[in-house]
């Protein structure tokens, strides 16, 4: 079979997989639509998890980045995990301790605050919506790509499944489809990972042949060894040293950290469970299966990196292989013969490189380079769309919650009955499944830019703001609600300036303590919690009942 | 009001994750950022140590810390827990 009929069948069968899932789990309670009735055991919450937090950029993207940037790249691999700890450790039980259905829940009601309600629901609006549109995108490329259907129509047919079984099953719906799809982005991800792995060091486990010898027809020696040793002889920077400055990679890794622990999309899935040992075990479970494709992504990077190079460098144009040209059309490879001696020179010297290589085609394009059968080929592009929808939908319930649940029935229209809370429910999820797509066909240039800072957005105002809700007891609505203008203004302020006011000046000697727009968010966190700090001293304590609530949090749950 | 129980609970917990987050830092800022350079010296396999700890190491660890989160924190609930109230929340 072909790898487009294998790519057919794949995708129609995992699509009618999650059709089928939408179906059995209809709701009928805002408690089901919101929380999935908090009732998803732990081991299915940490698959879900995993599936809702690795998008279209982690299956795609992540390992051709770091293929090109090389050691640096591991502000990526930490960043997304290392956030699982201070989310495990300092936000999931307490939240879900508290009890309530979304983030704005929480700030509204331990800052006793319809201000700071607010701020919450706009921030998680903003974040969720701009996340949401590269995920549509995301989807719409793999359709494009894999089974040459226009790129509009490969995000409608997206839209309309996630529109299906969002609508119908809110939370629930999306927590078992998420479980489907973990399962289908991990094997996809992993099965042509071992593949290359055996193909090109002998070895099963893809992270154990990171680190070893190569076989004969690889030529032999470790394979960090010869990348590094490749990396030289073209020019390119040596592969496992870094490129950017250490305070760079450090403050870029701490936003990265923070910022995921304050997604908001991420942090509901611990409302989720039954309780709060539940919410403890499911981040362990969600990070353990995170960790199984973000500890062989680098495994890839090398591998993708080391085949690429072998495959093309100084070989004859007229000698390439068919993926070649099947992604010359899609613009993802170019090739310039500068030289006109007909054969690819591959190297780190923009004056005398004649190859142009799109990140995302490590991933994508990698089974072929490494010439494995055709249904891997096809695996690939059903797992790519298990990522972009999975988490898609879970960021569309964020916005759903946040319209219908904290600015209708906790905002301004208390009123309304529990059925029409869920009708309104259900119409913001479908305006914005339209918005959505609409951004995914006619994507704003800065889409892929703007995801990025979301990170710095989430990690200034959302994180700080709840941690210091749990953890300290005096800290009132006039220090959360400055400390959260503060660190958010500062780091859109200072991300604007650099990326879209002044680009020119956009380098290191620039930079406030040689901190990049990537990795600003640390910084403002840290302004956050000063300002909220210094505020809170200044202006009385919270009242007694919201004393009670921070000491009820912090008490053991009870059986 | 918060009782002397809940106190030395939330006393105990705090020592907890200031520990766990102290070996947080130190995998990944400091062995994966800061000290990169100097663990490279050190080779195992085809790994040079602080590239590894910065690609996969860290990962690893912190799953470790995570877990060891869950079972101490399990451990503490069980002592500190007072019978005889409902589960707050969670009935079906």
């Amino acid at each position: 079979m072909s790898v487009q009929a294998w790519t057919f069948l794949f995708v129609a069968l995992t699509f009618s997989l999650y059709i089928g899932i939408a179906i059995w789990s209809r709701v009928r309670s805002t408690r089901d639509f919101y929380v999935a009735g908090k009732h998803v055991p732990p081991l299915a919450n940490g698959m879900a998890t995993a599936a809702d937090w690795m998008s279209a950029a982690s299956f795609i993207s992540m390992a051709g980045l770091i293929s090109f940037i090389g050691r640096d790249g591991a502000f990526y691999l930490m960043g997304w995990t290392g956030g699982y700890v201070l989310l495990a450790l300092l936000l999931a039980p307490y939240l879900r301790k508290f009890g309530k259905y979304t983030v704005p829940d929480f700030i509204g009601d331990r800052y006793y605050s319809q201000t700071a309600r607010m701020v919450a629901v706009f921030c998680a609006i903003v974040i969720s919506f701009v996340y949401a549109c590269g995920q549509m995108q995301g989807a719409g490329i793999v359709f494009s790509r894999f089974l040459e259907v226009d790129l509009s129509y490969g995000v409608m047919i997206g839209m309309a499944i996630v529109f299906f079984y969002a609508v119908l099953g809110g939370m629930k719906g999306i927590t078992y489809t998420q479980v489907a799809q973990y399962c289908v982005l991990i094997f996809a991800f992993m099965v042509p990972a071992i593949f290359i792995s055996i193909l090109m060091t002998g070895n099963v486990i893809p992270q154990v042949g990171f680190g070893s010898q190569l076989t004969e027809a690889f030529g032999g020696g470790y394979l960090l060894d010869r990348l590094d040793g490749l990396s030289e002889q073209l020019g390119f920077p040596t592969y496992t040293e870094g490129q950017r400055t250490t305070q760079d990679v450090f403050f870029i890794t701490a936003a990265l950290m923070i910022g995921t622990a304050g997604l908001p999309h991420v942090i509901i899935r611990f409302f989720t469970v039954p309780g709060v040992r539940e919410a403890r075990k499911s981040a362990g479970y969600a990070l353990i299966f995170i960790a199984i494709l973000y500890t062989t992504a680098p495994a890839v990077a090398a591998f993708a990196r080391a085949n690429l190079i072998n495959t093309v460098d100084n070989v004859e144009y007229s000698a390439m292989p068919e993926w070649f040209s099947k992604w010359e059309t899609t613009g993802l490879i170019r090739f310039t013969d500068r030289n006109g001696d007909g054969r690819i020179q591959y190297t780190g010297d923009a004056a005398t490189n004649e190859l142009d290589v799109n990140r995302d085609i490590m991933v994508l394009a990698n089974p072929e380079i490494a010439e494995l059968p055709n249904w891997v080929v096809a695996l690939v592009a059903a797992g790519g769309l298990a990522a972009a929808l999975s988490t898609a939908a879970g960021l569309l319930l964020v916005i759903s919650s946040a319209v219908s649940h904290d600015l209708l029935k906790r905002g301004y229209m208390p009123e309304i009955s529990e059925k029409e809370e869920l009708l309104f429910a259900r119409i913001s999820i479908f305006m914005a499944v339209l918005v959505a797509g609409y951004f995914g066909i006619n994507p704003p240039a800065y889409v892929a830019q703007v995801v990025a800072f979301a990170f710095g957005l989430a990690a200034a105002s959302f994180f700080p703001a709840i941690v210091m809700g749990i953890f300290n007891r005096r800290m009132n609505r006039q220090g959360a609600v400055a400390g959260m203008v503060a660190g958010f203004v500062f780091t859109a302020l200072y991300i604007i300036y650099f990326r879209f006011i002044n680009p020119a000046v956009d380098n290191a000697d620039n930079w406030l303590f040689g901190i990049s727009p990537e990795g600003i968010g640390s910084l403002g966190a840290l302004l956050n919690l000063l300002v909220a700090w210094a505020v809170s001293r200044v202006t009385p304590e919270p009242p007694a009942e919201v004393q009670a609530l921070v000491a009820d949090i912090r008490r053991p749950e009870v059986d | 009001m918060p009782g002397r129980n809940d106190d030395a609970y939330w006393k105990a917990n705090i020592r907890l994750v200031l520990s766990l987050l102290a070996v947080w830092f130190l995998v990944s800022f400091g062995a994966g950022i800061l000290l990169v350079d100097l663990l490279d010296n050190i080779r195992f396999g085809g790994f040079k140590l602080g590239f590894w700890m910065a690609q996969q190491g860290s990962i690893f660890v912190f799953i470790v810390l995570i877990l060891v989160y869950i079972s101490r924190m399990d451990r503490l609930d069980a002592r500190y827990r007072r019978s005889g109230a409902d589960r707050e929340d969670s009935s079906p």
